[in-house]
C-alpha cells in the first residue's frame, strides 16, 4: 500500500465529525463508503461558498455518524464538475447508497439546508 | 454577564447588513465608542462580494474585487472593536424600557435590544420571470457570474441587462466563454461611457438590441434563449447558449421594516439627508434606501452620517450631548 493511500483510508474514517477533503480520485470512493453523503462543491473565487463552508462544518459535527459530510475544490476537480453537470456554485450534491440523489444549488440558512439534505433520505 | 441580563443587552446601536454601508456605519459607531452590534446574513452576501473588479472606488488605481474590499472594511470594523454576529433578522419591533423608547430585533434564535437600529440590508438581484427561469436555475441560469462564470469556458453565454453590473460581469465572462451576447430591452446601454467601450470593443460582445428574453430554453441544462422585439410587430428570435446570466436590477430587501418606516413604491426606504426613516431611532443607508446612485463610495457616506446621527440620536436619550446638535436638527 502507497503513503498515498494509507492517508486517504485514514482521512476516510467511519464517522467524522468533520467535512472530508475529497478530489476526483477519492469522490467515488467516499460515494461507495457513506450510505448518505452530502458534497458541498465549492471554489475559492466564490462568495457565496463562503459562507456555506462554516454551515457545512457545523452539520457535519451535528449529525456526525448521521450524514458524512464532504468538500470537494471544483477549480482542482474539474471532473468531478463536469461528471456532475455543476454549472453553479455553492452546489452541495447529495449522495444515497451509492448513488447521486440531488443536488442543493445556492446559499441558504442551516435550518433549510439540513430540511433539503433530509428531504433525499 | 453579570445578573442584569436585559441591560447588557441593550445595545446603543444595531446595525442589520454586512455590506459597504453596514460595515462604514460601524466602524464609525465603535470609534465612538458606542455599543454597537452588526448582523449579518449568513447566507445572502452583499451585493458587493460578487463583483468581480471596482475599478471606481477611490485609493485603489488598479482596482480591486468586491469580496477583497468588503474583507477589508470588516478587518477596519472588527479592529476597533464592533462586534459581528451571522444571523437572520426575522422581525423589529417598537419597545419601552422605563421612559426611554428602544427597539426590539428578533432573530431566528434571540432577541436583541437596542436604543436604535441602522438599517443596511441592501438589494438583491431581481428575476426575470419568464418560463424556464426557475427551472434551469443552477442548471444555465445565473445571477453571479464571479461564482459560474469558469463553468463556461469556451461557451457560448447571454447576459441580460444594460448597466453597470451587467457589463462589467459580461466582461469578466469573455475571460470564459466563446461568446458573450448582452440583450438589452433598450437601443442603449445605461452603463457608464468607460465600461460601454471596453464592451464594443471586446470582439467576444455582441448585442442584441431593444429586446427581451420570453423565454430560457433546455433540456437538462439550458440550450438557448427565446427573444422578443420589443417594439412591435412582435418577433421573436431563438439564440442558442449554454448559460443565461440575468442583471436586470434590484430590489430593497426591506420586507423586515415594512409597514414601520416609510418606503416608495418600491420597497425602498425614505430617509432625510442625516439618514433618519420615518420613524425616531431607525436609520437606513446603502442600496435599501431610495436614492440616486447605487454605489460603494455612496453607501460609506450613508453609512457614516447614519452612525453618526445614531450617535447623535443616542447622546440625546441619554442626556450626554456635547453640544445638543440633535436637537438642532430633530424638526428639521
Amino acid at each position: 500500500m502507497s503513503a498515498d493511500e494509507k492517508n486517504t483510508i485514514k482521512g476516510f474514517e467511519d464517522n467524522p465529525d468533520y467535512p472530508l477533503s475529497l478530489t476526483d480520485e477519492t469522490l467515488d470512493k467516499a460515494v461507495a463508503k457513506y450510505p448518505f453523503l452530502v458534497v458541498d462543491c465549492w471554489a475559492e473565487w466564490c462568495g457565496p461558498c463562503r459562507m456555506v463552508g462554516p454551515i457545512i462544518e457545523k452539520l457535519a459535527k451535528d449529525h456526525q455518524g448521521d450524514i458524512t459530510f464532504g468538500k470537494l475544490d471544483v477549480d482542482s476537480n474539474p471532473a468531478s464538475a463536469t461528471k456532475f453537470g455543476i454549472r453553479s456554485i455553492p452546489n452541495l450534491l447529495v449522495f444515497k447508497d451509492g448513488k447521486k440523489v440531488g443536488d442543493i444549488i445556492g446559499a441558504m440558512p442551516e435550518r433549510q439546508l439540513l430540511e433539503k439534505i433530509n428531504a433525499y433520505r | 454577564m453579570g445578573n442584569n441580563r436585559s441591560k447588557d443587552k441593550l445595545h446603543d446601536v444595531v446595525i442589520i447588513g454586512g455590506g459597504a454601508a453596514g460595515l462604514t456605519a460601524g466602524i464609525y459607531a465603535s470609534r465612538a465608542n458606542l455599543k454597537a452590534l452588526l448582523i449579518e446574513s449568513p447566507v445572502s452576501p452583499s451585493q458587493i462580494t460578487i463583483t468581480d473588479l471596482i475599478e471606481n472606488y477611490p485609493g485603489f488605481p488598479d482596482g480591486l474585487s468586491g469580496f477583497e474590499l468588503i474583507e477589508r472594511f470588516r478587518q477596519q470594523a472588527t479592529k476597533f472593536g464592533l462586534q459581528i454576529i451571522a444571523k437572520d433578522v426575522t422581525s423589529i419591533k417598537g419597545m419601552q424600557t422605563g421612559d426611554i423608547k428602544g427597539w426590539e430585533i428578533a432573530t431566528d434564535d434571540e432577541i436583541l435590544h437596542a436604543l436604535s437600529v441602522i438599517i443596511a440590508t441592501g438589494s438583491s438581484p431581481m428575476k426575470l420571470n419568464v418560463p424556464g427561469e426557475e427551472e434551469f436555475a443552477g442548471k444555465g441560469v445565473s445571477y453571479c457570474a464571479t461564482c459560474d462564470a469558469p463553468f463556461y469556458k469556451d461557451k457560448d453565454v447571454i447576459v441580460v441587462g444594460g448597466g453597470d453590473t451587467a457589463i462589467q460581469e459580461a466582461l469578466f465572462l469573455t475571460k470564459f466563454a466563446k461568446k458573450v451576447t448582452i440583450v438589452h430591452r433598450r437601443g442603449r446601454l445605461r452603463a457608464t461611457a468607460f465600461l460601454q467601450d471596453k464592451a464594443f470593443a471586446n470582439n467576444k460582445v455582441s448585442f442584441a438590441w431593444n429586446s427581451i428574453v420570453e423565454e430560457i430554453l433546455g433540456d437538462t441544462f439550458v440550450t438557448g434563449v427565446r427573444l422578443k422585439n420589443v417594439s412591435p410587430p412582435a418577433e421573436y428570435n431563438e439564440i442558442p447558449a449554454d448559460g443565461v446570466f440575468i442583471f436586470t436590477g434590484f430590489k430593497p430587501n426591506t420586507d423586515i421594516v415594512r409597514g414601520i418606516v416609510n418606503m416608495d413604491e418600491g420597497g425602498y426606504i425614505e430617509v432625510d439627508p442625516y439618514m433618519r426613516t420615518s420613524q425616531e431611532g431607525i436609520f437606513a443607508c446603502g442600496d435599501c434606501t431610495y436614492k440616486l446612485l447605487k454605489q460603494v463610495i455612496t453607501a460609506c457616506g450613508d453609512g457614516a452620517t447614519a452612525a453618526f446621527a445614531a450617535q447623535l440620536y443616542i447622546e440625546d436619550l441619554k442626556d450626554i450631548s456635547y453640544d445638543n446638535r440633535y436637537k438642532q436638527i430633530k424638526n428639521k
